[in-house]
C-alpha cells in the first residue's frame, strides 16, 4: 500500500526582487497513514514553505519547479484548482501557528465550524449547528454550546487554538498538517494542545505532519522526525534513534544547541557560519558544507538527496 | 545623502508610472514658474472678432467666447490653481497633523476635544461648508485657501491620530522613554517621523481634491473671479458653449485639471516610497 | 549584603470597564515582594496574564505601581512619578531588553542611531565620543561595524537582538531586565545571545531580571527562580530548588508540561486544564490558583496562602506545600 502523502524531490523557488530563491531543493519525504511525522528546522529550513506547497497555498511569486506531491495517489502538483480545493479541508487540513489570526473575526465560532461542514461534509444546513457543538464538546471545550455562539475575541489563546483544530477536524481528514502549533501559546496549553492532537489522531488513525522548531516537542509526540536545513532534507528516520545516533552533522549540531536538563550553558555550542544565501547556491550540492567541521573535499559535488520512506537516511558526504 | 539620492532615482526609474507622474509634476511647477512668461498670448486680451474660433495651429486651444487665446489663459491659470493647492494642503498637513498626534498621543480630554472639532465639521456636506464659509467671507484667494484648507483638516486629524495611537505602545516608543527621552521628544522625535510617511500620502491625495474644490468653487462662481484665469471658471464658461458645438471651451481646461490631479494622485504613492525606509532594500 | 533592587508589597491595579459601582478592579501585580542581589541573575517565569509585563514595567519606571516601593540602592523609585523619570539620574541604572528586538527599534533608525540615542540623552556624548562609544558597544555585542548603518528591517533577528542589547548596555546600568529576548529567536541563535549575556553580565558586573516561558532556558542562565500566577509570586527560591523540587501545585504543573528530549514515548501525564480565575475583583480570602488546582482543598478558599519557606531560601504560597 503506498503512503498516503509522498513528496518526491519537490523544488520550489520564488522570485523576488533581488533574483530567483531557490527555496526548495530536491525535497523528499513520506507519511504513511495514522503516522505522525516531525518536520524539523530552523527559520529558513524551507518547512512551511513545503506545507503550503502540500496544501497548494503557496505565495503567487511561489512556484514548483521540480517534482511532485502525491496524496493518497492523486498528484497534487498537476492536480486542478477544483480538485485541490475538494481536497484542502475534507481530506487534508491545516492548523497554523496564530490560532486567534486564523479565525474569522468577525464570524461566531460555531459558524466558522459549521461553514467547513457545509462546504466538505454530507451535514444538512439544518444539522450542522448541532454537529458544530459536538465537535467543540469533542475538543474539550466546556459549555460547548454556549461557547459556539461567541466571537473569536470572547475566547482565550486557548480556546481559539481548540476552535481552529476543531475546524480542521471537522470532516475527519486523513492528514492534519499543523504548522508551529503551539508557538505563541503557553507551555500548559500547549501541552493539552499536543495530547490532544495525538488522542485524536489515534481515535480516527490520522496522519499528522507537525511542523516545528523544537526538537524536544518532535521527540515526544512523533514516530519519525525529517530534518530540512536550507531547502534540503539532511536526515530522515525513526525519532528514537535519530536523536540517539544522529547521522548528519547539521542534526547533530541542533541536538547540541537545545538547551535539556543535565547540561550546562557552558555545554550548549552554536552553529557557526550562517545560512547560505538561496538565490546564489549551486544547484544540487550540500547547503550546510559552508558551516560544518566535518567538510571534505567530496562535499564540493552532487549530493545524494534523502529518498522518502521509514528508513534512517541522511544526505551527507561524511556521516556522523 | 547620495544613499538617499539613489534611491530617489531607484523609485522613479521602477516603475514607468512613477515616472510619468513625476514628469507631469516638473510641467506643471515649470508652467506655473514661468508660466506668464511663456504664453504666446496675453490672457486677458480679448478680441472679439477672433472669438469662438476651434482649436488651429495659431490658437493651439482654441479662442473663447471673448476671443482670448484659451491656451495661454490655461497655462497662466497653472500658477493661481497650484498656488491655492499648495497653500491650503500646507495648511491643512501642518495643523491637522499637529492635532492628530496631540489628540493621538494625550486621549483624554484633548482627544475628546478635538474629535468634536472634527465630528462638527465633517457634519457639513463638505463642499457645501467651503462655499460657506467663501460666501460669508467673500471671494478672494485667501479664503478660497482658508476654506479649503479646514474642509480637508479633518481627514489629515483623523489619520495622524489613528496612526499615533496605534504606534504609542510599540516597543520603540518605550525604549525611547527607556533611553531618557521625555513626553515631548517622543511626540516630535519618535512619533512624528514615523507618521510623516503616512501623512504624506495623504498630502499628495488632498493636493488633488483642493485643486478640484477651488475649481469647483469658481464654477459655481464663490472663488476667484472673471477675468482671472483659473481651470475651474474657464471650465465654467465652456460649459454652456458645449450644447452649442463648442466644445474646446471647456474640454481643454477640464483636461488639463484631471491631469494636475492624477499627477498628484501618483505622486503620493511614489512620496511614500522615498521617504519609508522600510521600502529600501 | 544589601539588595540592588528590593521591591515590597508592590501592586497595580487597574480599573476596567462598566460605571460606578459597576467598574472592576483589575489585580495585575498583587502584593509583590522578591529583592535582587548585585551580580545576580534572578528568573521572572510564569504564563500569558501572570502579571510578568506588568510586573517588569513598574519596575523599569514605565508605569507607576498603585502600592508598594521598589528600593534602589537607597532611593525608593515608587516615590518619583513615571512621567518624569526620564530626566532622572536614576534613569540610566535601570534598562531593558525587549522581547521582539525589531520592534522595540524606530524602524526610521539606523542600528547606529538605536544605540547612540540613550548615550546622546543620558551622557551627553556628541561627535566622535559618541561614534567611538557605539563602535565599542558594537565589538562588545558582536555586531559587526558594517552593519550599523542598517536599519532594522534589514538585519537577522540575532543581529537586532545584539543592537538591543548593546542599547541597554550602553548607559552602563547596574540592573537589565530582559524580558523574553531569546523567544524570537532559532536554537542556534540563542546560545550565541545567552553566552554573550553571560559573558556581559560578568564583565559589567550587572544583575539581571529574566523573564521567560521557556524553563530551560531559566534554568540555564537564572541564580533563583520567582513564579508568578495571576499577580502574585506563588514560589521563590534558588533555580535547583524551585525546579527540582517544586512546592506549589503550578509550579509542578508547569514543570509537567515542559517537553523533553526523550528517546521514548513519554507517560501520560496529568494536564492542567481549565482557565485561570479572573483578575478583576478577585476575592482576597481564596487562592488564585483554586479550581484549577490538582490538590484543591476547603482551606484553600477560606484564606490566601502566604509564601512560607519551605526549604533553604525556598519559599512558596500555599497551605499544603
Amino acid at each position: 500500500m503506498s503512503d498516503l502523502l509522498e513528496v518526491e524531490n519537490l523544488s520550489v523557488a520564488f522570485r523576488t526582487r533581488g533574483g530567483l530563491v531557490r527555496a526548495l531543493e530536491n525535497v523528499s519525504f513520506s507519511i504513511a497513514r495514522g503516522e505522525t511525522v516531525a518536520l524539523v528546522g530552523e527559520s529558513g529550513s524551507g518547512k512551511s514553505v513545503t506545507a503550503y506547497a502540500a496544501m497548494g497555498i503557496l505565495d503567487p511569486a511561489g512556484q514548483v519547479t521540480g517534482g511532485r506531491i502525491r496524496f493518497d495517489g492523486i498528484d497534487l502538483t498537476a492536480a486542478g484548482r477544483a480538485e485541490i480545493e475538494d481536497l484542502r479541508g475534507r481530506e487534508m487540513s491545516m492548523i497554523f501557528q496564530n490560532p486567534r489570526a486564523a479565525l474569522n473575526p468577525i464570524r461566531r465560532v460555531g459558524t466558522q465550524i459549521a461553514d467547513v461542514l457545509l462546504r466538505h461534509g454530507n451535514v444538512r444546513r439544518a444539522d450542522a449547528p448541532a454537529e458544530a457543538v459536538r465537535l467543540l464538546a469533542q475538543v474539550g471545550i466546556p459549555d460547548p454550546a454556549r461557547r459556539a455562539r461567541a466571537y473569536p475575541f470572547e475566547l482565550s489563546g486557548g480556546m481559539c487554538q481548540r476552535v481552529m483544530i476543531a475546524i480542521a477536524l471537522a470532516c475527519s481528514p486523513a492528514l492534519l498538517i499543523a504548522d508551529e502549533p503551539t508557538t505563541g501559546l503557553d507551555v500548559t496549553t500547549q501541552a493539552v494542545a499536543m495530547d490532544l492532537i495525538r488522542d485524536l489522531a489515534r481515535e480516527r488513525q490520522m496522519a499528522t505532519l507537525l511542523i516545528t522548531h523544537d526538537l524536544s516537542l518532535a521527540s515526544e509526540y512523533c514516530d519519525r522526525v525529517v530534518v530540512m536545513h536550507a531547502g534540503h532534507v539532511v536526515e530522515s528516520g525513526p525519532v528514537a534513534e535519530l536523536l540517539a545516533a544522529p547521522r548528519h552533522p547539521y542534526t547533530a549540531r541542533l541536538l547540541a544547541a537545545t538547551p535539556r536538563p543535565g547540561i550546562g550553558l557552558a555545554d550548549l555550542v552554536a552553529i557557526s557560519g550562517e545560512l547560505p544565501d538561496l538565490r546564489r547556491a549551486e544547484a544540487g550540492v550540500c547547503r550546510f558544507a559552508g558551516r560544518c567541521d566535518r567538510r571534505q573535499d567530496d562535499c564540493a559535488g552532487l549530493i545524494t538527496p534523502v529518498p522518502p520512506g521509514p528508513l534512517h537516511h541522511a544526505a551527507c558526504w561524511n556521516p556522523l | 545623502m547620495t544613499e538617499t539620492l539613489r534611491h530617489v532615482r531607484h523609485v522613479l526609474t521602477e516603475n514607468p508610472v512613477t515616472l510619468l507622474a513625476a514628469g507631469l509634476f516638473v510641467f506643471f511647477v515649470l508652467a506655473a514658474v514661468l508660466g506668464p512668461a511663456l504664453a504666446p498670448y496675453d490672457p486677458f486680451a480679448s478680441d472679439a472678432a477672433r472669438a469662438l474660433q476651434p482649436p488651429s495651429l495659431r490658437h493651439w486651444f482654441g479662442t473663447d467666447a471673448l476671443g482670448r487665446d484659451i491656451f495661454s489663459r490655461v497655462l497662466v491659470a497653472t500658477r493661481l490653481d497650484m498656488t491655492i493647492a499648495i497653500s491650503s494642503v500646507i495648511l491643512a498637513f501642518a495643523f491637522g497633523t499637529l492635532a492628530g498626534l496631540a489628540a493621538g498621543f494625550m486621549g483624554g480630554a484633548t482627544d475628546q476635544a478635538i474629535g468634536r472639532l472634527v465630528d462638527t465639521i465633517m457634519a457639513f456636506p463638505l463642499f457645501v461648508l467651503a462655499m460657506g464659509i467663501v460666501a460669508a467671507l467673500g471671494n478672494t484667494v485667501t479664503n478660497i485657501v482658508l476654506a479649503t484648507a479646514i474642509i480637508n483638516f479633518p481627514l489629515y486629524v483623523r489619520v495622524a491620530r489613528a496612526e499615533t495611537a496605534q504606534r504609542k505602545s510599540a516597543g520603540f516608543i518605550e525604549a525611547a522613554r527607556l533611553s531618557g527621552d521625555g513626553e515631548a521628544a517622543i511626540l516630535f522625535g519618535q512619533l512624528l517621523p514615523n507618521i510623516l510617511p503616512i501623512m504624506m500620502v495623504q498630502a499628495s491625495l488632498t493636493m488633488g481634491y483642493a485643486i478640484l474644490n477651488a475649481a469647483g468653487l469658481s464654477f459655481i462662481g464663490l472663488g476667484v473671479r472673471p477675468p482671472t484665469p483659473e481651470w475651474g471658471i474657464m471650465v465654467a464658461e465652456g460649459a454652456g458653449l458645449m450644447i452649442s458645438g463648442e466644445w474646446w471651451v471647456a474640454l481643454f481646461p477640464g483636461l488639463v485639471l484631471m491631469l494636475a490631479v492624477f499627477c498628484f494622485n501618483l505622486l503620493g504613492d511614489a512620496l511614500r516610497d522615498i521617504v519609508d525606509p522600510r521600502r529600501r532594500s | 549584603m544589601t539588595a540592588l533592587l528590593d521591591v515590597v508589597n508592590l501592586q497595580k491595579i487597574y480599573p476596567v470597564g462598566g460605571l460606578g459601582k459597576a467598574r472592576g478592579q483589575l489585580h495585575a501585580v498583587d502584593d509583590v515582594s522578591f529583592s535582587i542581589a548585585p551580580g545576580e541573575t534572578v528568573g521572572l517565569v510564569g504564563e500569558s496574564g501572570c502579571g510578568k509585563s506588568t510586573l517588569v514595567r513598574l519596575l523599569a519606571r514605565l508605569h507607576d505601581p498603585t502600592a508598594g516601593s521598589i528600593r534602589f540602592g537607597d532611593t525608593d523609585l515608587a516615590d518619583m512619578k513615571a512621567r518624569g523619570f526620564a530626566r532622572r539620574p536614576e534613569r540610566a541604572a535601570i534598562q531593558m531588553v525587549f522581547q521582539d528586538a525589531g520592534e522595540s527599534i524606530n524602524p526610521r533608525y539606523t542600528a547606529f542611531e538605536a544605540i547612540a540615542a540613550p548615550l546622546r540623552r543620558l551622557r551627553g556624548l556628541r561627535g566622535a565620543d559618541l561614534q567611538r562609544r557605539v563602535e565599542s558597544l558594537a565589538d562588545a555585542t558582536g555586531i559587526p561595524r558594517a552593519l550599523l548603518g542598517r536599519f532594522p528591517h534589514q538585519l537577522s533577528g540575532g543581529q537586532k537582538a545584539r543592537v538591543g542589547i548593546a542599547r541597554a548596555i550602553a548607559v552602563e546600568p547596574r540592573l537589565l531586565i530582559l524580558d523574553e529576548p531569546t523567544a524570537a529567536l532559532d536554537v542556534s541563535v540563542q546560545v550565541v545571545i545567552l553566552k554573550l549575556l553571560m559573558e556581559l553580565r560578568e564583565r559589567l558586573g550587572l544583575s539581571y531580571l529574566f523573564v521567560s516561558h521557556d524553563i530551560n532556558v531559566v534554568r540555564l542562565i537564572c541564580d533563583r527562580v520567582l513564579v508568578m500566577y495571576l499577580g502574585k509570586i506563588v514560589e521563590q527560591g534558588p533555580t535547583a530548588e524551585v525546579l527540582g523540587r517544586p512546592a506549589h501545585p503550578y509550579t509542578r504543573a508547569l514543570l509537567s508540561a515542559v517537553p523533553e528530549l526523550t528517546l521514548e514515548p513519554p507517560p501520560p501525564r496529568p494536564r492542567l486544564g481549565g482557565e485561570p480565575r479572573s483578575p478583576i475583583n478577585p476575592d482576597p480570602r481564596i487562592c488564585r490558583f483554586f479550581g484549577r488546582c490538582p490538590d484543591g482543598r476547603p482551606a484553600c478558599a477560606d484564606s490566601m496562602p502566604r509564601l512560607a519557606p519551605v526549604g533553604p531560601a525556598h519559599a512558596a504560597a500555599c497551605h499544603f506545600a
